[in-house]
């Protein structure tokens, strides 16, 4: 259950150069939106746009494919998408949602709509939610000490951000880059984030990561059927290249240690929790 | 055709305290989804916005909206019995739950100057389970609904269902009747559990809250104590055992209500 229930989990990559052009990996998110929006399968799409500080993203309602161009790449920073989960069926009168998230996003939204307390209209707007993959997440002040002191680069300069094979690597419009390992960055993590259970959006109707597949790939999972049909019609439109994920290194078993690598720390944490004081523990929200 | 599980209906009933009807209009805004309720699950036997039935009978479900006013006994004296008359007594909305904007009443006003002490319903009898929200959505009363009919007339594997489905809401009920932004503060942030999603800012009426800094920040003024912030958080509580079958549950639910798939 480490990957959660999945139908069918693909490499892939967006075929559209465009948006490969500045996309994190395969361009996934951005493509499929841009999909669903061209056909009708959505009205609108939350995803983390441009904030008024470098590198630092607010939510937005894109209605647009240029909207959802500008919201391209990833911001190691919080994002909370969800905040606007409600006002996207509103003031936007959007009736088929697209939602971007971290697994804990997607949780979030799930819960709204199978316990929706302040959420009139929402469980049945919910078109489609994309999962990405994720590790953990940083406050905007740890990711500004990440980038600029560890790694001695100004937010302004960075284009790109990107964890993996153990690194923190920043690149600068002028094409330097600069790594630090990623064992510097733990005391900076977000500590919310150190007893979540879910790598790969495990409740997402489609989820992508970049882990499993080669550079400007993307390991994708098709989870519910309106995400296996969504995705179905794309690859027949020819949106998107895949390849068994059988047939890419490293593959599915990376994917795997590395979800179960997290969920074990992370239950580990929430145990140690349980008798965090003396004869008291912490809360678990599990339980 | 569907063979229906179970033919017997069960009885809900609606119990007006000091509330608006919002949460009332709320279950109307169903709409059809009302109807077909009303048509395969549930008599409404007990309702003085709607129908003609004066005094609080035995029920299975009674849906209680509103606070009480412990200065008016016909109020107190009827809280009393509908928890006497009902198996599963639901605080429906946030006042019945958490007295929400009843909370700030403080009496000085024609012509009961002296109704001045509300309580939610927990404070006065056994409450089974919170159903929060101000106004609280009209898909979680038909959810509870539709579960409570499986509770108590479904199969074994319904009754499980719905055993685990209203189990996070009879787990409100348990751990109080107080509600404030706070909460967000006390039970997630100062928990270290927030995780920013930004979820309690969708879910307040009143947009008292905004994240910032990739937390929440509670304008406690604007706050009217509905507690729907803390209910809808998804570091509240977060049910794995049913969340993961998030998409069986909402096919089932759609079943029930006529929705099939198709
Ligand atoms: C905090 C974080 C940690 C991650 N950790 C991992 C990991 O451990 N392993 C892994 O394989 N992948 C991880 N990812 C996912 C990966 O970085 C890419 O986001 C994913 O592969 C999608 O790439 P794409 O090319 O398909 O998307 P693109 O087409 O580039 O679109 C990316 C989408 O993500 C949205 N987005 C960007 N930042 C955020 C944010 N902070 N919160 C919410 N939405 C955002 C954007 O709005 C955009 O719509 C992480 C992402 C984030 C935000
Ligand atoms: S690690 Fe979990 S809690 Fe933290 S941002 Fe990622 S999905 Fe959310
Ligand atoms: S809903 Fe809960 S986890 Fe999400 S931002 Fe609000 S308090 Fe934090
Ligand atoms: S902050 Fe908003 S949602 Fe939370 S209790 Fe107050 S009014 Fe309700």
């Amino acid at each position: 259950m480490v990957l959660g229930n999945y139908k069918n989990c693909v490499s892939a990559r967006a075929a559209d150069p465009a948006i490969l052009s500045a996309s994190q990996d395969g361009g996934i998110v951005t493509q499929l939106f841009a999909f669903a929006l061209e056909e009708g399968i959505i009205d609108g799409a939350i995803v983390a746009g441009q904030g008024d500080e470098p590198y630092k993203p607010e939510p937005v309602v894109a209605t647009t494919v240029a909207e959802l161009m500008e919201a391209r790449g990833t911001r190691y920073t919080i994002c909370p998408n969800v905040s606007m989960i409600k006002e996207a069926t509103r003031s936007y009168g959007l009736d088929k949602v697209g939602i971007v998230g971290t697994p804990c996003q997607i949780q979030a939204v799930r819960k709204a709509q199978l316990y929706p307390m302040g959420m009139r209209a929402v469980p049945d707007k919910i078109a489609l939610a994309i999962g990405i993959f994720c590790m953990e997440n940083f406050p905007y002040q740890g990711l500004e000490t990440m980038v600029e002191d560890l790694c001695n680069v100004k937010m302004e300069s960075a284009v790109k951000m990107d964890i993996g094979k153990g690194k923190f690597s920043v690149y600068t419009e002028r094409g330097a880059v600069s790594q630090i390992p990623l064992k510097l960055t733990h005391k900076f993590e977000q500590g919310g984030c150190h007893v979540c259970l879910d790598y790969v959006a495990n409740l997402a109707d489609v989820s992508t990561g970049s882990v499993g597949s080669p550079d400007g790939w993307s390991t994708v999972f098709t989870r519910t059927k309106a995400g296996e049909s969504i995705w179905g019609k794309a690859i027949e439109a020819g949106y998107f290249e895949t390849k068994p994920i059988e047939d890419v290194k490293p593959g599915l078993d990376l994917v795997t240690k590395l979800a179960t690598d997290k969920i074990t720390k992370n239950q580990k944490t929430l145990d140690e929790r349980a008798s965090f004081g003396v004869g008291k523990g912490l809360r678990n929200p599990y339980i | 055709m569907e063979e229906k599980p179970v033919a017997e209906k069960i009885t809900i009933g609606h119990v007006h305290m000091s509330g608006c009807t919002g949460c009332l209009v709320s279950l109307a805004d169903n709409y059809e989804g009302l109807f077909t309720l009303l048509d395969n699950y549930a008599d409404l036997n007990y309702c003085l916005t709607l129908a003609d039935v004066r005094d609080i009978p035995k029920m299975d479900v009674a849906l209680v909206e509103g606070s009480v006013c412990i200065n008016d006994h016909h109020s107190v004296e009827d809280i009393k019995k509908a928890r006497e008359n009902a198996t599963i007594v639901v605080a429906l909305g946030s006042c019945a739950a958490y007295g929400n904007i009843t909370r700030f009443a403080r009496g000085g006003q024609w012509n009961q100057p002296q109704h001045e002490a509300y309580v939610p319903i927990g404070d006065l009898i056994n409450v089974d389970l919170h159903l929060p929200g101000c106004p609280p959505s009209k898909e979680a009363i038909r959810n509870v609904a539709v579960m409570a009919y499986l509770l108590l007339r479904g199969t074994d594997e319904q009754k499980e269902l719905a055993a685990a489905y209203l189990k996070p809401l009879m787990d409100l009920a348990q751990r109080g009747n107080e509600a404030c932004g706070c909460d967000l503060i006390y039970d997630v942030i100062n928990q270290g559990i927030c995780m920013g999603c930004g979820t309690c800012a969708a879910a307040c009426p009143v947009r008292a809250i905004t994240i910032e800094g990739g937390k929440p920040n509670v304008d406690r003024d604007l706050c009217i104590k509905c507690g729907a912030c803390y209910a809808q958080c998804p570091r509240s509580f977060f049910n794995f055992d049913v969340m993961n079958q998030f998409e069986a549950i909402s096919e089932a639910i759609d079943a029930a209500m006529g929705k099939g798939d198709e």
